[in-house]
């Protein structure tokens, strides 16, 4: 039985905006086709582009789940006294049953990468029958590209398990920033009077609370965890497959409930700057009303910095995530994000063997995404400025 | 006697990622003790660049001196190292800039920056230092200026800042001033001020100074010798006298009949086709092949020397200092004319003259009543209203039917408020506006909508007033959609090819973004938008101050024509008077928000009556070769 979070809802968002670019590109003509033409002369952007299609891939698998019917030990459906029959409340993603052997394929405790043996000395019980403390052999030897955390569980897979939680929290939020801060900043900086007053205020109030009380605040109120306990049948099933109580996607609507201030204030600015340009009043001397007016010669001139803030603003979202889990209100323990490597990371890094592998992981990984995410993002800039893009030869 | 700075095939290049600029190619030149050495060219000719250069100041990395030397009083300064490039720096070379906005620091006070120059270059205790830095403002007849040394720069008007600059400049008593426009930012009774005090200065200290400006009448008055600069080489090199007096190469010529006066009012301006090409892509032989009238079958292949007669001696380009009237043109070599290239390539177009009318006998087309604009100054947390700023205060202005009315006045003295005021770009704090009987003022919204279409407004700066984001085409139709509703597409297409065939520029530019547009052509998009919604009356705010002479040429005879054609009115708003001499049939004076003098051209000119306008007219600097 397939289930659907809250965050999932946005990541095949993200795939259907990707879709039906690649579809309006391919048909040529238009705003996608011309950013395509852009990208494709770009080399380091089409690398990026194919890390962030990697990125991508992995969340949108990530994010296509169903829940399996438990087995009794006889191999049939395990069923309740009604004859219904009973599901595993946790639901694995497809890249969960891909990564079957990598989930399952745990270890006792830390192993460095591609070791043989574990890190920590352990009694063993030599075929002599002698006991002696020494490093222990590993159940799967070689097979942990990035070592295995304190449980035993493979890092790799912790990482790529990330990689969902980072792409929901920067996508996410930048869904929920975009439209309020484009709608408030032009509105106060276009109009100016009384709409600016009263949007100055808001976010001056909004920006004058530490963003982390916020967010803490926020998430006691609405961000109870997923799966509320119970049996699972398949009459919850058939009415509940849709959760909204899904952690991550409350973090998404706070951290941009409360960020969308920064944007907001550039884009008045901006805009104030805008008004005063001659098009803008050759466009009023023309009789063309206010509407049309922001839609056509406020909104395009402000899209250079609506991307440079996202970019800049999606890698300390990224950063923020693993800071809010650190202090134990990001997601949950359950859910595998590089905020709570990081954070295990704190004792791992102070415990004599240092035990490293596990903040590598997450730092190349988020690396891996920030970066790529930075250059796409300014290439996607220079593809939308008439200037730039008749000017490279 | 070794003149104060000799440059010799100086070469300053940068490297573009359209291959390397030449913006200075081989430039020679010299200029003796107490001399005014004067670059003059259109922007883009590498004036500047000889200036940054011979302060050893080329923007780096991509900047770099190619070849050449520059020898300061005989000495050699191009191989120095950058502790001694900085000891010569503001001690014997010192530099004015343009903008005297952004020249000075806005945190320190007049008198720090001063004494900081002072004590960079000379053992002085602060109390010389401040003493010499007193003096020095006093010397630049700035009043009182003991209380003037504590102010901050922001206190302090433009024209006063550029004399702070001039202080900051000569207190180091420096061989060679370099003054690079210094004037081009401020208003022409302003800049008369600080020529003179340059020159008074001058005259006291025995300096020479570089003079570098794109304004002819400017350097008439105040240089000894001229160098004409064109696409980074001096074409012509010569005392004032003599090249204004006998100008030989064709692009001196035309840019001494390019700009616009009294004396040329019946007929077109002459013209430079096209406009300066960027320094990466000169043509191979002479420079200003391909838009000189006088281009022969060679020119383009060939590139012309610098030389002169003198005594009847051939010299050359490579001796600087000498009375001789230096060219680079085939058209004065016997040895390239003899030779069949020497084929004209094209004819002299003569102007055709135009009908004039006489203006008085016009119906009226506009009336301007009292109006008025102020702003409100606000205050307090609150931002109660304390007072207005009187931008507009009551002016009255008179158009009529396919006449030029010009409205003349320094800058802040709200002629641009005013224009836009009359157009309800702005919502006027009192008055009236009668255009065809209907008071305008009155009417807001949709009742606007017709008399948008009527009055429209051309815009100064060619590179703000167009969308960057919008396609030429899209730009001329945006007003088409708003204020034609009724016409169809097709019909729509076919006027913005129309408008654009009639402000010379081909249909198929439509496709084109702003930037692909040189600031002339950008200026004619301008001109275009507005024509394709058939205006009666335009409002021409600047339309020409940032265009190069060339350039404004054409966009003024392209203005004259277009109100011929179709009887247009314009509101000329400029504080450029050699303008209104050519283009308006009538002038209104405006100072400090109100209207001090109006009457014809020639009234107000040859007659003026007000104390402000004698002042104003006396300021203008003219070319008088007698």
């Amino acid at each position: 039985m397939p289930v659907i979070l809250a965050t999932d809802l946005i990541m095949y968002f993200l795939f259907l905006m990707a879709a039906s670019f690649t579809v309006f590109a391919a048909r040529g003509g238009g705003v996608c086709a011309q950013v395509w033409r852009h990208i494709r002369k770009d080399r380091l952007a089409m690398v990026s582009m194919f890390i962030l299609l990697l990125y991508g891939g992995v969340a949108l698998m990530d994010s296509i789940r169903w829940r399996d019917p438990i087995t009794a030990q006889d191999g049939t459906f395990a069923q309740t006294p009604d004859g219904k029959r009973i599901f595993n409340p946790q639901a694995l993603s497809l890249l969960d049953r891909i990564l079957h052997n990598l989930r399952e394929d745990t270890e006792k405790t830390f192993s460095p990468p591609f070791a043989g043996y574990s890190y920590v000395k352990e009694a063993i019980e030599r075929p002599n029958g002698a006991t002696e403390r020494d490093y222990a052999p590993l159940k799967h030897p070689g097979d942990h590209w990035l070592g295995t955390d304190k449980v035993g569980s493979d890092v790799l897979f912790s990482a790529l398990k990330g990689i969902r939680t980072g792409v929901v929290i920067g996508t996410g939020t930048t869904i929920i920033i975009i439209p309020f801060a484009l709608f408030f900043g032009v509105l106060a900086g276009y109009f100016g009077g009384f709409a600016d007053d009263i949007i100055q205020y808001i976010y001056t109030t909004l920006s004058s609370i530490p963003g982390v009380l916020l967010i803490v605040a926020f998430m006691l109120i609405f961000g109870t965890s997923g799966y509320q306990g119970g049996l699972v049948t398949e009459d919850t099933l058939l009415f509940g497959f849709f959760v909204p109580q899904d952690r991550l996607f409350w973090l998404c609507v706070i951290m941009g409930i409360t960020s969308w201030t920064d944007l907001c204030r550039i884009i008045r600015g901006e805009t104030l700057k805008l008004r005063e340009l001659e098009y803008v009043q050759a466009a009023n001397a023309f009789g063309v009303s206010d509407t049309m007016t922001i839609i056509r010669h406020i909104v395009p001139n402000l899209m250079h910095l609506v991307l440079i803030t996202l970019v800049l603003q999606f890698s300390s979202l990224v950063l923020a995530e693993a800071i809010l889990s650190y202090i134990g209100i990001g997601v949950g323990p359950e859910t595998g994000s590089w905020g709570n490597m990081i954070n295990s990371a704190r004792l791992e890094l102070s415990r004599e063997p240092v035990v490293w592998w596990s903040i590598l992981g997450a730092f190349i990984f988020m690396f891996g995404l920030v970066l790529p995410a930075n250059i796409f993002g300014d290439s996607v800039r220079d593809s939308l400025d008439p200037r730039l893009r008749m000017g490279k030869r | 006697m070794t003149p104060v700075l000799e440059v010799k095939n100086l070469k300053t290049y940068f490297r573009t990622p359209f291959g390397l600029g030449k913006a200075v190619d081989g430039i020679s030149f010299s200029i003796g003790k107490g001399e005014t050495f004067a670059l003059v060219g259109e922007s883009g000719c590498g004036k500047s660049v000889t200036a940054l250069s011979i302060m050893q100041l080329v923007p780096g990395p991509h900047g770099f001196i190619a070849e050449g030397e520059c020898f300061l009083n005989g000495k050699e300064i191009t191989g120095l190292s950058e502790s001694e490039k900085r000891k010569i720096r503001g001690n014997n070379i010192s530099m004015i800039f343009q903008e005297p906005m952004t020249s000075l620091n806005p945190v320190f006070t007049i008198g720090e920056q001063i004494v900081e120059a002072v004590k960079l270059h000379h053992k002085k205790s602060s109390r010389e230092a401040r003493d010499i830095a007193v003096g020095m403002l006093g010397k630049v007849r700035l009043k009182s200026p003991e209380t003037l040394f504590k102010e901050y720069p922001h206190r302090l008007s433009g024209g006063m800042r550029q004399r702070v600059m001039i202080a900051m400049a000569l207190a180091c008593k420096p061989d060679l001033l370099i003054a690079d426009e210094p004037t081009t930012s401020l208003d022409v009774t302003i800049q008369r001020e600080i020529l003179n005090l340059i020159k008074e200065l001058q005259t006291e200290m025995f300096a020479s100074v570089l003079l570098i400006s794109h304004n002819l009448a400017v350097v008439f008055e105040n240089a000894n010798r001229v160098g004409v600069m064109y696409g980074g080489k001096i074409v012509e090199m010569s005392g004032t006298k003599d090249i204004f007096r006998n100008p030989m190469h064709p692009y001196t010529i035309k840019l001494l009949r390019a700009a616009p006066g009294v004396e040329k009012r019946t007929k077109p301006l002459d013209t430079i086709p096209g406009a300066v090409p960027a320094s990466v892509d000169f043509p191979a032989g002479c420079r200003f092949s391909g838009r000189c009238h006088r281009e022969m079958e060679g020119c383009a292949a060939m590139e012309p020397p610098l030389y002169g007669r003198e005594n009847s001696h051939l010299v050359t380009h490579l001796v600087t200092h000498l009375a001789a009237h230096l060219v680079a043109c085939h058209l004065y070599d016997p040895g390239f004319m003899s030779k069949p290239y020497s084929r004209p390539l094209g004819k002299i177009p003569e102007a055709a003259p135009l009908p004039a009318l006489p203006h008085k006998d016009r119906e009226t087309l506009l009336t301007v009543k009292g109006l008025k604009y102020y702003y409100p100054v606000k205050k307090g947390i609150l931002k109660k209203t304390t007072g207005y700023l009187r931008a507009v205060d009551g002016i009255d202005l008179t158009v009529r039917k396919g006449s030029t009315l010009a409205l003349v006045g320094e800058s802040g003295c709200g002629k641009t408020t005013a224009g836009k005021a009359i157009l309800k770009l702005i919502e006027p704090t009192e008055g009236n506006v009668i255009f065809k009987g209907c008071d305008i003022t009155r009417l807001s919204g949709r009742g606007l909508l017709p008399y948008r279409s009527l009055m429209q407004i051309i815009f100064q700066d060619p590179y703000s007033s167009l969308d960057p984001r919008m396609m030429a085409g899209d730009i001329i139709e945006e007003g088409l959609k708003s204020l034609k509703p009724g016409l169809g597409k097709k019909s729509r297409k076919e006027r913005v090819s129309r408008v654009l065939d009639m402000v010379g520029l081909t249909p198929d530019m439509r496709n084109r973004y702003p930037h692909e547009f040189s600031g002339g052509q950008r200026q004619r998009i301008g001109i275009a938008r507005v024509l394709a919604v058939e205006p009666e009356f335009i409002v021409c705010d600047e339309a020409t101050s940032s265009l190069d002479v060339s350039v404004q040429a054409q966009i003024l005879n392209l203005l004259k024509s277009i109100q011929q054609d179709f009887g247009l009115s314009f509101l000329f708003i400029t504080h450029d008077l050699s303008i209104v001499e050519y283009m308006a049939d009538e002038v209104a004076v405006m100072y400090d928000g109100k209207i001090v003098e109006s009457g014809t051209v020639e009234e107000i000119f040859t007659n003026p009556k007000e104390e402000y306008t004698k002042r104003l007219l006396l300021a203008v600097p003219r070319i008088e070769v007698a």
